[in-house]
């Protein structure tokens, strides 16, 4: 009887302390892919690294959670939010209006154009509007201009882009009718397939694109077209949720706002792009 | 569930079908004549066709399909110089070939085994019968032995048919839009994983029903000694006699 009761005692006393040291510290579970560098990837020694993982780091800090962080393949990420496999993701998603209604966002923390991936010999490297800057949400008019100006390029091409990304939403919608869409699971499958010369161009985001050209591989690459933002290629970069989750996306919220004010993001930005995606509101 | 929706996933996901049983069907045709080279080698009885052959079927068979299109698709396709000198780079340039020649040497490797396995199984006495009345060669082969051995290896062969159809799901990793490549586009674009996977289910599910039925009509159509004999109405007047 003593016996049961020291163990009792044990365990109610182990849970006591548990139950302390969660009040303290709760942990939020943040979900990236892995595999799109240099947002976030699997580094040599297999962990995961990149902008993300340190601005993930940097949020949890200023919200004092404890952060894990797990990867996940893309094209599941988001019904493996809503099915509580964790709480966060933050893997270089576009905030869109289709996403948002599933899923609440926070931020933006970044925001980036897009762009195509070509040879330099290739004759679309010399795709009108390269260099230019068009927001599809407060320019349409622009924007689309813009992308009429390039269309006729690329009739009878193959694109490739990575599924169930912005782009290829993108490319549905604007480049379908004149080009063959390929979707890729990961941005490194449509990168190998440019070299190996079955597509011609490779559409995505730019910061995708630097870190490809980046590679010795690639040095016969370039980015060209103009760089599109907004509509529907999203309000930028923000931390996805499960929806009506109030305090976790305040949380965020405020950590988002603090790190974009004293530079934090600027900083993490330039460290692994070498330029500064800082949103500007 | 909402039935409206997973109607809608159901037509979409249709238009998949058609690459679905091309890939399928392809592998399994191609694979079959591989397959039946390599049981024949197997059984050959020399020791230079017998090796190959079994150092094929073990690589093939003991390594995950996954692994083997990948190194067919994203592998090749780093040796594009060399390919292009062969003249082999239009096959290998097109994801299609690619899925159809990783499916077909994958089904090779366990079919030729399915294969052996009936040719093994048919009795020696028969096989001295046949022998007996004469025949030999070809003829042995057509006679007596291909029927006896195709019958004892059709379920074997039918689960081997089902399991490439199946296996077509793999192709979408190399943009392949066959119907779970549809699958996963439609759930990016609604999120609604359960509705749309559960149709994608259903629609291999269907397909798998009409191959199995179609299997079971051939073994019944091989084994007429295993039906029992019509009845046969006693003829009356006889009894008189």
């Amino acid at each position: 009887m003593k016996f049961v009761k020291t163990i009792g005692l044990a365990l109610l006393g182990s849970a006591l302390a548990m139950g302390g040291a969660a009040a303290q510290e709760k942990t939020v579970k943040i979900a990236t892919e892995g595999a799109y560098a240099p947002w976030n990837f699997t580094g040599p020694g297999g962990k995961l690294e990149g902008f993300e993982i340190d601005l993930a780091n940097d949020l949890c800090a200023r919200m004092k959670v404890k952060c894990e962080i797990v990867a996940q393949d893309w094209d599941g990420i988001i019904p493996a939010l809503t099915a509580k496999k964790y709480d966060a993701i933050m893997a270089g998603m576009s905030i869109t209006d289709e996403r948002k209604k599933t899923i609440d966002f926070a931020g933006p923390y970044a925001n980036s154009p897009n762009g195509f991936l070509v040879a330099k010999n290739s004759p679309l490297a010399k795709m009108p509007g390269t260099g230019e800057a068009f927001n599809l949400g407060s320019q349409q008019a622009a924007a689309e201009k813009a992308i009429q100006a390039y269309k006729p390029l690329l009739k009878g091409k193959t694109i490739g882009v990575q599924g169930s990304t912005i782009h290829s939403k993108f490319a549905d919608k604007y480049l379908k009718d004149v080009a063959e869409i390929r979707e890729y699971k990961t941005t490194e499958q449509h990168d190998l397939d440019l070299a190996a010369g079955r597509i011609d161009a490779v559409l995505a985001d730019s910061t995708a694109i630097i870190g490809t050209l980046d590679k010795p591989e690639f040095k016969d690459y370039a980015m060209v077209g103009p760089s599109i933002t907004g509509g529907i290629l999203g309000a930028g970069v923000g931390v996805g949720m499960r929806q009506g989750e109030a305090e976790l996306k305040k949380g965020f919220e405020d950590a988002i706002q603090a790190a974009i004010k004293d530079g934090t993001v600027k900083k993490l930005s330039e460290k692994w792009f070498k330029v500064d995606l800082t949103p500007r509101s | 569930m909402d039935f409206a929706f997973m109607w809608d996933a159901f037509l979409t996901l249709l238009s998949g079908v058609p690459l679905t049983l091309n890939l399928a069907f392809m592998a399994v045709g191609l694979g079959a004549v591989l397959a039946m080279l390599l049981a024949l080698m197997r059984m050959s009885g020399l020791k230079v066709l017998d090796w190959p052959a079994q150092a094929y079927v073990f690589v093939f068979r003991g390594t995950p399909l996954l692994v083997q299109i990948f190194l067919i698709y994203y592998g090749l396709g780093q040796f594009r110089p060399t390919l292009q000198e062969w003249g082999l780079w239009v096959f290998f340039r097109e994801p299609y070939w690619c899925a159809v020649l990783a499916l077909t040497l994958n089904t090779a490797a366990y079919a030729s085994e399915i294969m052996r396995g009936g040719l093994q199984s048919v009795p020696h006495n028969q096989v001295e019968a046949a022998r007996a009345c004469g025949m030999s060669g070809f003829l042995l082969y057509r006679r007596v032995v291909f029927p006896i051995a195709v019958r004892q290896a059709l379920p074997a062969y039918g689960s081997e048919i089902i399991l490439m159809v199946k296996a077509t799901s793999l192709a979408s990793v190399i943009t392949m839009m066959e119907v779970t490549g549809l699958a996963a586009k439609l759930i990016s674009q609604t999120f609604r994983a359960i509705e749309v996977f559960v149709v994608a289910g259903l629609i291999y599910l269907i397909m798998n029903f009409i191959i199995t039925r179609i299997i079971m009509a051939i073994e019944w159509w091989l084994s007429p000694h295993l039906r029992r004999p019509p009845a046969v109405e006693p003829r009356l007047e006889a009894a008189h006699v």
